[in-house]
């Protein structure tokens, strides 16, 4: 009996496994492996010390992080306070949740190509600017580091604010009374209860806030300067696979873009087991 | 009294500002494209003055919009479709069954959701090309699987917990098989489920760029990807006219949100925490 029902998960988990290992381990196992072929056929490092050694190539990732990491913890440090204030719910939710979703559905791409317009030196933004007296001429919003920011931000926000919203509702609201009922004030609740409790939603809104804004790619070669001061990483390896053809110089940094990537990904997940972890802090609800 | 009422007031005014200020840029984003691409001459000032269709026109002769409308839509329904049978048995299994093995295997699904597009796309793409894939209907709607099916997988599995165990045990002693089962049990109650992970992946694939922009060329590419090729050679044609494909885009992306609200909210459009 229990072997039939063995059989039977592993009939239903067979497409999954299959498609999980043709689709996505067995290409990265292919680019980890051409990564470390040379045009030879050979191994070699040398598609990794080739772009060590390269300061241009190098610069890559310091750029991208310095995009990345700022934006998300901007976006998730407004969406804590943001969120944790909607939590009860609160006049015109549903507009505001649609307002935040519409960036979200539209994408990068759109969102980018608008922010070309709306603000550019002639657009509404800095025309409001220039009305209100606040800059006396336009301010450059596009082609430089704040345009491919300001448009990571516009989409990492709403993520960051929606997941946390879901994960703050949850939070057992008995917990809040018991804490005020024994005299913490406002901002003790936050600080000794609420917020240890956020720390896990936290952690995994950064982590997703982060993978997306790290792959930057859109809003780095439409509002930045491609060539220049934001040539991000995705960048620079869709160049070596698409314009110069080098597959395996292309794989390496693809495989150096995900060791970041996940490295930041442990950092963040050793804070959140470095808090408080308390049990069933979240109540089904 | 009244340091008392503002202090309270604080987070309200902060919570408002910047909640105003994002949908104000927002709208702002959008009604700019929107009368861009009604527009001639729209150099300075608040609103424009000469309106035109031409830009429409001229977009329509530069795209063959129509087969762009069609390939975006048959890869989001094939994804969606193809999506499903491979989600669901999973999540069934997932949400139903203690196996050894099991954490790892979560893991794994999951895995495709936290490594960025680009770090597996470009040895993806790279097998696309040599299987021929690329530039195909096929191939986009293949490399779109690998976001959609995790995200599949975690929508659907507290859909299947809820539905209680007793009715497959009734149908089970009644004589049901495994198939009768899943199709006359199983997918009637979760079928909210499954509306939602359609409809979430269906709104999803929709604007999904990194891959399809990857191994999609000639004339099977989605319009958000012929969306960016224009937006990136600039120069090559009035910008207008690249705002007018943006709204057609625009359109479409909204007629699916505004459906898809019906049925979700949009907290789930994101990834759900548990």
């Amino acid at each position: 009996m229990s072997g039939a029902r063995g059989s039977g998960t592993a009939l239903l988990l067979f497409p999954a496994i299959l498609f999980v290992a043709l689709l996505f381990v067995y290409p990265f196992g292919y680019g980890l492996f051409t990564s470390l072929t040379g045009a030879d056929g050979g191994f070699t490092l040398g598609n990794y010390a080739r772009f060590f050694s390269t300061p241009r190539e190098v610069r890559t990732i310091w750029t991208t992080l310095g995009i990345a990491l700022p934006v998300t913890l901007l976006a998730v440090g407004l969406a804590v306070p943001l969120a944790y204030h909607m939590r009860r719910g609160i006049a015109g939710e549903r507009i505001i949740s649609f307002f935040l979703i519409v960036p979200v559905t539209l994408g990068t791409v759109l969102v980018s190509e608008g922010m070309l317009s709306f603000m550019g030196p002639n657009g509404w933004l800095n025309q409001l600017l220039m009305a209100l007296g606040l800059v006396s001429k336009p301010v450059q919003f596009t082609h430089n580091y704040a345009g491919v920011a300001i448009s990571v931000g516009l989409q990492g926000f709403p993520y960051a604010f929606l997941m946390l919203l879901g994960y703050v509702s949850g939070i057992d609201p008995d917990l809040e009374k018991a804490s005020q009922m024994l005299g913490a004030t406002k901002w003790q609740t936050f600080w000794k209860i609420l917020f240890p409790l956020m720390v896990p939603g936290i952690a995994i809104a950064f982590c997703l806030n982060f993978v997306m804004a790290f792959s930057v790619y859109p809003s780095a070669v439409l509002l930045g300067q491609p060539s220049g001061p934001q040539r991000v990483i995705a960048l620079a390896a869709y160049q070596m696979a698409f314009e110069k053809f080098n597959f395996n110089a292309a794989s390496a940094i693809a495989m150096i873009m995900a060791a970041i990537e996940l490295l930041v990904i442990a950092a963040v997940l050793a804070w959140r087991n470095g808090m408080y972890r308390g049990a069933s802090i979240v109540g089904k609800g | 009294m009244i340091a008392v009422s503002i202090e309270r007031r604080l987070p309200r005014i902060l919570f408002a500002a910047v909640i105003a200020g994002y949908i104000a840029i927002v709208l702002g984003i959008i009604l700019t494209v929107v009368l861009n691409s009604v527009s001639k001459g729209w150099y300075s000032g608040v609103l424009p003055r000469t309106f035109t269709a031409e830009w429409y026109k001229y977009a329509a002769a530069d795209h063959d919009i129509g087969t762009l409308i069609a390939v975006t839509f048959v890869v989001a329904l094939a994804d969606v479709l193809v999506g499903l049978l491979i989600a669901f048995p999973a999540a069934y299994a997932l949400a139903r069954s203690e196996f050894r093995g099991k954490a790892f295997l979560l893991s794994l699904f999951l895995l495709p959701m936290i490594v960025p597009p680009m770090a597996y796309g470009i040895p993806l793409a790279m097998l696309c090309y040599k299987l021929r894939l690329a530039g195909k209907v096929a191939g986009t709607v293949i490399v779109n699987l690998v976001p959609i099916v995790p995200f599949m997988i975690l929508v659907l599995m507290p859909f299947i917990e809820q539905v209680g165990t007793n009715l497959e045990s009734a149908a089970k002693m009644l004589g049901a098989g495994r198939a009768t089962i899943f199709r006359k049990v199983l997918i009637p109650l979760t079928a909210p489920g499954i509306l939602t992970a359609g409809i979430l992946s269906l709104v999803k694939s929709i604007s999904m760029f990194d891959l399809t922009y990857l191994i999609a060329g000639g004339r099977n590419q989605t319009i958000v990807v012929a969306l960016f090729s224009d937006a990136y050679a600039a120069g090559a044609r009035p910008p207008q006219s690249v705002d007018a494909l943006a709204v057609v885009y625009f359109l479409i992306s909204m007629t699916c949100l505004c459906i898809s609200l019906r049925t979700v909210s949009p907290t789930q459009m994101v990834f759900k925490l548990k």
